[in-house]
């Protein structure tokens, strides 16, 4: 199925993709592996400003492994992470906040013993001096945050701590939001509700990179997509072309094959 | 296996269900205060002899003490359990009686006469008392410097025996405790080999004042000798931190207790430089201005005063750090350290700078210490002693100062006092004895910190580790 596919892999030349100027990341080719075991064999991706990047595939496909290299918690063995045109590569994860890069890490991982406001205030620890409005920023998009300012992290809904993940890695004000499967183990209803918040924050101006097991949900709101296979891209539209696409459907939208 | 044999071994619901009388909270607790009862009777009673085991119990669960202890703590027992209800409503009343107060005032409600009235402008009359010290600074200077004039008249008061060991012991252990604590209580790493810094700290005092049987390349007066030590510990903690930063809980443990043993070995078995276990000699504190000189010599109080000044100087300093951008880092990375990374902090300098802070406050109390005694050899700097300070954090709150504080007061104190009470060979039994049943009762210690408590309180609710020592090893982040 895999070379099947193969021939609709156009790394970051899709139509609505790389037409802008630097765009906002790019991975080139990168590999890495987890001791012997290759995880990425060579993925390439642009993720323009202003946009909505979703990268799909099974379990074990790459995705968060692909998020990770993008934020600096994994190390590529070979290849290149640009951001805006500067190589960022090599940089740890804690330098890369300061650049502008926000990760919510998968499973949330929020402080499970610090208050709700105590957590969204480690979220601005890499600022000198943070701003109140950026707290006012997230109470206004979790109103539900707001009520629960006091309460311990860990005592949330699992809906609420994801809101919260999210609200922390906003208060860094990033440009870019990597978002490893803010859905997971989630109702249905809070996940559409999670993702209307996240079309929100990208229609505030900050770019998104989302990595999903919820297809249809990520590709709703996505404007590209990436379909990763095995370590490698194997497929890459524009997210209504994959949306609408027969193969994507079958493989991850659970419909059946005509 | 047929599913009819299998059915006749399961056991019914029902009992399964069913709980002994003795599994019942109540009666684990009568079962506490019976053992803490024959542990009285035996501490206040006589004392063993050599050639006879049993004689002491013998004497002492024989004679009316054991009953007289056994009255009291059940006593104890039956009020916790069957006047509690009533007690509770009693208080309740109390309290609800002085929280009304701050609306009736605003209510211009004339206060109650007669004893509902007392409470509640006894409580009003409290409330503001604590008011002034919360919000105005003078007070609470205030009441930091009355504290801290008793503090200075302590040493007037007592026995030249306690001077001793106010100074030597528990002086010593609180300048140690002050500094493990900002490892294992803020930055959430289990050291078990502190005191093997408090030993470089000893060693660098007698090398810089040319007691080793070494010469030092200068000899410095041993206030001087502070800041050299205080860096060599730095060294020595980064040396130790670097490495072992991927460990956590019980892994790192090992290591620091592995750390320890070469060092004490090193001060054991390297004679010529260290003087082994016939030890070194080390000069006294002495301060020559020229115009003023004073030395310190065998009276124990100029020592006290000098080491309450460290301590307060260290507290000073850490007490703001608890709160600062570095605080809240440290916490961030005991709760969880991939999410700490993903929120900017950076994760290895922040625990290498817990290490190097503990181990040169420890380097600190190792130069008071080596000039104090004016000897040191390697047998002060057991393994023990790395154990001793790491329970006495434990027990007096993880991550809290005052309670840190008053924990190791307290089990410091504690052995010496007993040395008059019980066969001095057995003081360390009752230390122990005392240990247990307060990680049973009292997990999170004296006086704890208010996130502690929180966090032992979540962790039996299924919510995070039960403590942030044993969380997973090396953290994903290297």
């Amino acid at each position: 199925m895999s070379t099947d596919l193969e021939k609709d892999a156009r790394p970051g030349a899709g139509d609505g993709a790389a037409d802008g100027p630097t765009p906002l990341l790019e991975l080139r080719d990168l590999h890495v592996y987890y001791g012997a075991i290759g995880a990425l064999k060579g993925v390439s991706l642009t993720v323009p400003e202003g946009q909505v990047v979703a990268l799909l595939g099974a379990n074990g496909a790459g995705k968060s492994t692909t998020l990770k290299a993008a934020s600096g918690m994994l190390q590529p063995r070979s290849g290149e992470v640009l951001l805006r045109g500067e190589r960022v590569d090599g940089i740890k994860s804690h330098e890369l906040v300061r650049f502008g890069i926000g990760h919510v890490p998968e499973g949330r991982r929020v402080f499970a013993r610090m208050t709700v406001l105590e957590n969204l205030k480690m979220g601005a620890y890499r600022l000198r001096r943070p701003d109140p409005a950026d707290l006012e920023r997230v109470f206004t998009l979790f109103p539900r945050l707001a009520d629960r300012r006091k309460q311990v992290a860990g005592t949330l809904s699992g809906g609420e701590q994801q809101m919260l993940a999210i609200g922390r890695a906003l208060m860094g004000k990033p440009e870019l939001l990597l978002l490893d499967e803010p859905s997971m183990g989630l109702a249905p209803l809070i996940v559409q509700q999670i993702f209307e918040i996240l079309k929100e924050i990208n229609e505030q101006g900050t770019t998104l990179l989302l990595v999903e097991q919820n297809a249809s949900q990520a590709l709703q709101l996505a404007d590209y997509g990436y379909v990763l296979e095995t370590g490698a891209v194997v497929m890459s539209d524009r997210a209504p072309a994959l949306l609408s696409d027969p193969r994507v459907r079958a493989a991850y939208l659970g419909e059946a094959v005509e | 296996m047929t599913a009819g044999v299998t059915a006749g071994k399961t056991p019914s619901a029902a009992r399964l269900r069913k709980q002994s009388w003795y599994q019942q909270p109540r009666y684990r607790r009568l079962f506490a205060m019976v053992i803490t009862a024959v542990v009285m009777a035996q501490v206040t009673g006589v004392q063993g002899a050599r050639n006879d085991l049993f004689y002491a119990l013998e004497e002492n669960f024989t004679g009316t003490g054991i009953w007289i202890w056994l009255g009291i703590f059940l006593a104890i027992w039956a009020v916790r359990e069957f006047l509690h209800g009533w007690l509770r409503g009693f208080v309740d009343r109390f309290k609800e009686l002085a929280a009304a107060p701050s609306d009736a005032a605003a209510r211009k409600d004339p206060p109650p006469s007669g004893v509902p009235g007392l409470v509640r402008r006894a409580a009003d009359g409290s409330r503001a008392v604590r008011g002034l010290f919360r919000t105005h600074r003078g007070y609470q200077l205030g009441g930091m410097a009355a504290l801290l004039g008793l503090l200075i008249l302590l040493p007037l008061m007592v026995s030249t025996f306690w001077q001793q060991v106010m100074v030597d012991q528990i002086g010593m252990f609180l300048l140690i405790a002050i500094g493990l604590n900002v490892v294992v209580g803020w930055a959430g790493m289990l050291d078990l080999g502190f005191i093997a810094f408090f030993a470089i700290g000893a060693y660098s005092a007698a090398f810089w004042t040319g007691g080793l049987p070494v010469e030092p390349p200068v000899e410095l007066n041993n206030f001087l000798v502070i800041p050299v030590a205080v860096l060599t510990c730095l060294i020595a903690g980064v040396l130790l931190g670097a490495p072992t930063l991927r460990l956590r809980g019980d892994y790192l443990a090992i290591v620091t207790l592995g750390f320890h043993e070469i060092v004490y070995l090193t001060a054991k078995n390297w004679t010529e430089f260290t003087g082994g276990t016939r030890g070194a000699s080390s000069d006294r504190f002495s301060i020559d201005l020229g115009f003023w000189s004073y030395e310190w010599g065998l009276d124990p109080a100029p020592y006290y005063w000098l080491q309450l000044a460290f301590i307060v100087g260290v507290l000073f300093l850490f007490l703001r750090l608890e709160h600062s951008r570095v605080g809240r880092a440290w916490t961030a990375i005991r709760e969880d350290e991939v999410a700490a990374a993903s929120t900017g902090v950076d994760t290895v300098r922040f625990k290498l700078l817990a290490f190097a802070i503990g181990a040169s406050t420890s380097g600190i109390a190792g130069v008071i210490y080596a000039s104090k005694l004016g000897f040191i050899n390697s047998e002060m700097f057991l393994v023990l002693l790395s154990v001793l300070a790491l329970s006495y954090v434990v027990f007096g709150g993880m991550g809290s100062i005052p309670g840190v504080l008053l924990g190791t007061a307290i089990l410091v104190w504690l052995p010496e006092y007993l040395r008059d009470s019980v066969d001095p060979q057995d003081r360390y039994m009752y230390l122990g004895g005392l240990l247990v049943v307060m990680m049973i009762y009292r997990p999170q210690g004296l006086w704890p910190s208010r996130r502690r408590q929180r966090e032992l309180r979540m962790s039996q609710e299924g919510t995070g580790a039960a403590d942030a020592l044993g969380a997973q090893p090396g953290g994903a982040q290297a």
